[in-house]
């Protein structure tokens, strides 16, 4: 019934009281967030529980949501600002690059993927375990950019930042990220070239 | 852009112009120039197609998805919750205005007051030196001069400065944790 209608007429529905049509909403976005919270922690349990929060609040506050901005922008505000209370409340390590440990503990975080094991598999799981060895703010930044298809304007918006800043984030991630790949992929990254 | 950029290996700069290009953000004028190095410089024709795969690769990579009953359980957990109305319809923005003129109107009366018991012509005593008496100080002198008046008026004004403040900064942590 609610085939083919965007994200605001599917709101509008919900607004309205047919309260299963959020249930789109969620089958269209969890992919998204699931991923984007993923970037902040490592444990898939948590990572549930916390995307099944956001998708809670979301709908309480959905009688604020004005239309103004696409619906998953507004969407992946309330992830960035649930993760980084989750990242205060658990008083995480946020991981950066230039700390000498980072890979050590990187090689624990997805699941216990060795580095070894990793180039065994394909490209793109590279990739996903790459993105994992990064500071959360990289790795969000990436997953907004390119999986999430924000713009450098709307990701400014989601993390509360200029766009000319979030440009900057955008860049040093990438660049963190190859640096990972050269490092720790480097068989794979010579098949690139 | 200088047309004759010449970079090095692993130059930064060009890296970021790639990029630009890449994402489509460069202006049409830099998109002609870049894309120009491109095809007349290797150094700059390598770093293109190393960024480029690196971006397809990004934008191949596969989402993670959660667990299968994932939409079950946030359809359950709403299932027990109400919508909150948004806050522009039950915030009077009427009420608002009257509270903020009740406080300012009362500021600038308190102000306006304090300035008119102002006595302006009051001189301190000649020599202060001679009356100072430590050990048993007068304080009705103290609190009655004029500077003491005006002294405890500013203070007044910054310590409602502060609480608006602190009260600014409780409502931002409520909206973050929201």
């Amino acid at each position: 019934m609610l085939t083919g209608l965007n994200d605001n007429e599917i709101i509008s529905s919900v607004l309205a009281g047919d309260r299963q049509a959020y249930a789109r909403i969620v089958e269209k976005y969890q992919g998204y967030v699931f991923t984007l919270v993923l970037r902040f922690t490592s444990s898939r349990e948590d990572a549930e529980e916390l995307s099944q929060d956001i998708f809670v609040k979301a709908y309480r506050a959905l009688a604020s949501f004005k239309g103004e901005s696409k619906f998953s922008t507004w969407l992946y505000t309330i992830v960035n600002t649930t993760c980084i209370t989750f990242l205060r409340k658990k008083k995480l390590e946020v991981k950066s690059l230039d700390d000498e440990n980072v890979f050590a503990t990187a090689d624990h975080i997805d699941s216990g993927v060795s580095a070894n094991q990793v180039e065994q598999k394909s490209k793109l799981a590279m990739v996903g375990n790459a993105i994992a060895m990064l500071a959360p703010d990289d790795a969000e930044v990436l997953t907004l950019f390119y999986k999430a298809e924000q713009s450098l304007e709307e990701i400014a918006g989601i993390l509360k930042i200029e766009p000319n800043t979030a440009k900057v984030r955008l860049h040093r991630a990438r660049t963190r990220l190859k640096n990972v790949m050269e490092t720790h992929f480097s068989a794979e990254v010579r098949d690139l070239r | 852009m200088k047309n004759d950029f010449q970079p090095s290996p692993g130059d930064a700069e060009m890296e970021s112009r790639l990029w630009e290009y890449i994402d489509g953000i460069a202006s049409a004028e830099e998109s002609t120039v870049i894309g120009r190095l491109i095809t007349e410089q290797q150094a700059w024709k390598e770093r293109y197609e190393e960024l480029k795969s690196l971006q397809e690769l990004m934008l191949s990579s596969e989402l993670e998805e959660p667990s299968m009953r994932f939409t079950k359980n946030v359809m359950e957990e709403i299932a027990r919750l109400q919508i909150s109305p948004a806050a522009g319809n039950y915030i009077n923005k009427r009420v608002i205005w009257g509270i903020a003129g009740f406080f300012i109107a009362s500021i600038l009366a308190f102000v306006i007051y304090s300035v008119g018991l102002v006595d302006w012509e009051t001189q301190a005593p000649a020599n202060p030196r001679y009356n100072l008496d430590i050990a048993q100080p007068d304080y009705s002198r103290i609190f009655t001069s004029t500077y003491a008046s005006v002294f405890l008026m500013i203070n007044i004004v910054l310590g409602l400065f502060l609480l608006d403040r602190y009260l600014a900064n409780k409502r931002k942590k409520f909206t973050e944790e929201v």
